[in-house]
């Protein structure tokens, strides 16, 4: 952005050549900041002003911001009515909620036992878990899908959760954490006469807090936004998880009812986004620690 | 490799017996149970079914199959939608990819040089990776609108015309790469601010001494050699995200106008849960795996790389 310096003027024209080209660059830089920021915020925008606009102002295309008649109750009142849109947000908080309790459970255990103990078979359960954190889910999908159609379990929450049970990457990521934690301090506590089980949830645990923290976001942000593996098991409407809903709810309008499907999209974007901007720093170390969504 | 070195020195820092040691085995096992039975159920033995699956004329609810050999994979070959499918992902990754990675790290270095505006360019451009696509990819519908969005109302303005972005077949795919991007940006601007920060200072002042002043020439001669394995990392990180591309098809174009946005993991979701041709979408799926796996097998050679830089 700036221009080397030319050595050959006096200082004092240097000096005011140097704030002018230091105004240039900071604008230079907030002016392309701005405009990327502008592309980011537009859908956001876009969104909550066309909530509250009234079908007639939609239909006009118009860059006017601000609505001449405000139509948000009316908007936010057919969406609530006409779909049950807080009910979609309470299965995708049963379903995050359920999926990371028995993620935890099963991983932390395992972790540990990965870290510190020495068991016939730890060596090819580790490399197993290495082969499948590169899996996606739409790899088992089609098997899995198999299975819950001759179990009979197709739309229910069981169904929905069931892939997503074990963690391969809670596993990796909290042995990782938990390899650092001082031998010394577990064999004290065996010596105290604590069992494994006991070692596991009251010492080791509450030590690795930050990766929990950590690892619960990107959960819960990957499992709220996932849309291909309930699009598969769920066709029930009273069952679907935010994503899924909101794709009912579009089918169902045809697409037309922009202030209505705006006041929708807001509703279920709205919690995350909240606790998003409640605890940033969490957040954002949650989701690219990970570095794979 | 680290759990393999492991038994050695573990069994020195041990002081107790045979007794304890078989205690450990047992407790080991038993921890680690629930984890490897999950592991096999919804992981391993899946993955076998669909190898063997791929192989037989199996559909959903039919009750015998045929081997038939590699007959899906030849059909899967032959099949101008798979075909063009495949050809319409990678169009995608390959707009993303660069997209996505330069200007992730253009915005990364102008914002990781302000001060007082830092974290409020990191929240604006972090907001997308935060938000329901599904309901994002709803409002991206209607502001690429023909008639009613703003962008065209835009566009008719400044007097560059109208453009049917999503139901135009040369603007489809360019379209939802753009949505890819816009969701990505915040996400690798994070990464390479993580990138940033593990520069030490102090190199930055030993090139002004050097005489390498100019932003540009900091850029190339420091900040761009020592992001390098962040920017790899990046890189392999977006190629998979990227190839792995299926909501806003599902949600905007279901792969139309006439299969112009028709992608991999669209087409096995057709065959496999709409269709049900099972064993055709079982072998569609390897394919997909394998370019996973190859994208993966990169990506590990990159964090290990990372780990030791």
């Amino acid at each position: 952005m700036r221009t080397p310096p030319d050595n050959r003027r006096p200082p004092a024209t240097s000096r005011a050549a140097a704030l002018v080209r230091r105004a240039v660059s900071q604008l230079l830089v907030h002016g392309f900041l701005l405009a990327g920021a502008v592309f980011m915020l537009l859908p956001f925008v876009w969104m909550l002003i066309t909530s509250i606009k009234p079908p007639a102002e939609i239909f006009t295309p118009t860059l006017a911001l601000w609505p001449r008649q405000f139509y948000g109750v009316e908007n936010y009142h057919f969406a609530l009515t006409s779909a049950p849109l807080l009910r979609f947000a309470l299965n995708g908080v049963i379903v995050c909620a359920c999926i990371l309790a028995v993620q935890l459970l099963v991983a932390i255990p395992c972790a540990y036992a990965l870290a510190k103990l020495r068991f016939p078979g730890r060596n090819i359960l580790f490399v197993l878990t290495l082969l499948a954190l590169a899996i996606p889910v739409q790899v088992p999908a089609l098997p899995l899908y198999i299975a819950l159609a001759d179990l009979g379990l197709l739309n229910t929450y069981f169904s929905m959760m069931v892939p997503f049970f074990l963690s391969v990457f809670a596993i990796f990521l909290l042995r990782q954490f938990f390899k650092s934690f001082p031998d010394d301090i577990i064999h004290a506590a065996r010596l105290d006469g604590m069992n494994e089980f006991e070692i596991v949830w009251r010492i080791v645990t509450p030590s690795a807090w930050p990766a929990i923290a950590a690892f619960s976001v990107f959960s819960i942000v990957a499992h709220w936004n996932d849309l291909y593996w309930p699009l598969i098991v769920i066709s029930d409407a009273k069952l679907a998880p935010p994503p899924l809903g909101m794709m009912f709810f579009a089918n169902a309008e045809t697409g037309s009812n922009y202030g209505a499907l705006t006041a929708a999209a807001t509703i279920l974007t709205a919690p995350l986004v909240v606790v998003f901007l409640l605890a940033r720093r969490h957040f954002i170390a949650g989701i690219t620690m990970t570095g794979v969504k | 490799m680290s759990a393999l070195a492991l038994p050695g020195s573990g069994a020195r820092q041990r002081p107790f017996g045979g007794r304890q040691a078989f205690i450990e085995k047992i407790t080991g096992m038993g921890l680690a149970l629930p984890a490897t039975l999950l592991l096999l159920l919804t992981s391993l033995v899946p993955l076998v079914v669909l190898f063997v699956m791929s192989f037989t004329d199996y559909e959903l609810g039919a009750v015998e199959f045929e081997w038939v050999g590699v007959a899906n994979f030849s059909k899967a070959m032959g099949d101008s939608v798979f075909r063009r499918s495949l050809w319409n992902t990678f169009l995608y990754v390959g707009i993303v990819l660069p997209g996505a990675v330069c200007l992730g790290l253009l915005v990364a270095v102008l914002v990781y040089g302000r001060k007082r505006t830092r974290s409020f360019y990191e929240i604006v451009y972090f907001l997308p990776v935060t938000s329901t696509l599904i309901a994002m990819a709803t409002v991206w519908q209607f502001l690429l609108h023909p008639r009613l969005g703003p962008i065209n109302t835009f566009l008719h303005m400044i007097g560059a015309g109208e453009h049917a972005f999503l139901s135009d077949p040369a603007l489809v795919v360019p379209t939802l790469a753009m949505i890819g991007m816009w969701q990505l940006i915040g996400f690798n601007m994070v990464l390479f601010l993580a990138g940033l920060s593990a520069i030490p200072k102090d190199l930055y002042e030993a090139a002004e001494i050097d005489g390498c002043a100019g932003g540009i020439d900091r850029f190339l001669t420091i900040t761009w050699p020592l992001l390098g394995p962040t920017t790899m990392f990046v890189i392999v990180t977006t190629s998979i995200t990227a190839f792995k591309i299926f909501d806003t098809v599902a949600v905007m174009t279901q792969g139309g106008p006439m299969g112009s946005s028709e992608v991999l993991l669209y087409s096995i979701y057709l065959e496999g849960f709409q269709y049900f041709h099972t064993a055709y979408a079982a072998a569609l799926t390897m394919v997909f795996l394998v370019f996973i796996l190859i994208f993966s097998v990169i990506q590990s050679f990159v964090l290990e790389r990372r780990v030791h830089y």
